[in-house]
């Protein structure tokens, strides 16, 4: 029992090095926003499972914190990239379609009109 | 008062999960969670019936084991990405149309999508959600749909009415 | 051992984040970097309370995680200008 948490707890830890690598490396900020909010979701969740199974009396207190976790950290990064885009952050040369553009476009004309 | 009666009932069990069952705690928790939602039920727009117990479970048992799978392979997904040295990447931002009405359930399937593999929710609408995908597969709207969105839209569209 | 090794894979994780915050292009980039930075201080702190064997770490995990959302959305909203 002990060694699949030990597992779970490296797993998470892992997941962590991956998110803090992949803000390092990708090219702009709408995919580092990916690869951080995704990795260290996983990771939180798997630090904590790790640590309630070695520890099962946390386990309410952990709920809150993964399921906090789960439902504010999506969120966060999505207000923080809708603000970036709308602000015109830099994009990565490769970005080839942009179907966003019309909707912003098409709201501030019905907000002119108004 | 039934919009009394829901937010006691989730500011009770958040107490309960955080102090432990014991009596004195039981009590205080309670008249605290009732003064609270006296406070608040003028603030929110949700509400707890009879009939959503079935969704409830439905949504724990079908929605969550979908939700950590689809977790898990995007971080594979990342992973694969992030620790391969050319970058494979074709960002884009796309229009996905969704039939989901109610604003919780839009908030669900948004949140799903920005933690299933390379897409992330950049604005929602009344009648479609816009995501910025690292690899677009695909051509049109439909094609978009299929590959992000069509199983989460099929179990909370079963959900949230 | 295992401790250590988990602690060097989170201290990878926060060293690269860091190293984005200290040059990112961007305000947008800064304040992404520090969201990541303060989540993997949260389940740091939840893996310090086990180590040190004490459940007060768990409330003042809680509380930073409530705050560091609250952080997030306040900083997109003033960049984006609509406070």
């Amino acid at each position: 029992m002990m060694y699949i948490a030990y597992f779970f707890l490296i797993l998470g830890a892992f997941f962590y090095a991956i998110g803090g690598l992949g803000v390092y490396r990708m090219p702009d900020v709408y995919n580092r926003s990916q690869a951080g909010t995704k990795a260290t979701t996983l990771g939180t969740l798997a630090l904590l499972i790790g640590i309630a199974i070695i520890n099962p009396s946390w386990i309410p207190k952990l709920l809150i914190i993964v399921v906090f976790i789960a439902i504010t950290n999506p969120i966060g990064s999505s207000v923080l990239v809708r603000s970036a885009y709308l602000k015109g952050a830099k994009q990565y040369e490769g970005t080839n379609i942009d179907e966003l553009k019309e909707y912003y476009n098409k709201e501030d004309a019905n907000h002119e009109t108004n | 008062m039934k919009k009394n009666i829901s937010s006691f009932l989730i500011i009770w069990i958040t107490w309960i999960l955080l102090t432990g069952i014991n009596i004195n705690e039981l009590i205080v928790g309670f008249i605290v969670s009732a003064l609270l939602s006296y406070v608040i039920s003028n603030l929110i727009d949700y509400e707890f019936s009879f009939n959503s117990i079935p969704k409830i479970i439905k949504f724990l048992v079908v929605y969550i084991p979908v939700f950590l799978f689809e977790l898990i392979k995007a971080n594979l997904d990342v992973a694969y990405r992030v620790l391969s040295p050319s970058m494979p990447i074709n960002p884009g931002f796309v229009r996905i149309p969704t039939k989901i009405k109610s604003e919780y359930g839009r908030l669900t399937l948004a949140n799903s999508i920005t933690l299933t593999p390379g897409t992330l929710t950049v604005d929602v609408s009344e009648d479609s959600v816009y995501i910025h995908w690292i690899d677009v597969k695909g051509n049109n709207n439909e094609d978009y749909q299929k590959n992000v969105s069509a199983s989460f839209e099929k179990i909370l569209g079963g959900i949230f009415n | 051992m295992i401790n250590t090794l988990v602690f060097l894979l989170i201290g990878i994780g926060v060293f690269f984040a860091f190293l984005r915050l200290v040059i990112g292009p961007s305000s947008f980039d800064r304040v992404l970097s520090l969201d990541i930075i303060n989540i993997i201080v949260t389940g740091t702190l939840v893996f310090v309370g086990f180590i040190f064997n004490n459940e007060l770490y768990l409330d003042i995990a809680i509380v930073y995680a409530i705050l560091s959302f609250i952080e997030t959305v306040v900083f997109a909203r003033y960049l984006e200008g609509s406070i």
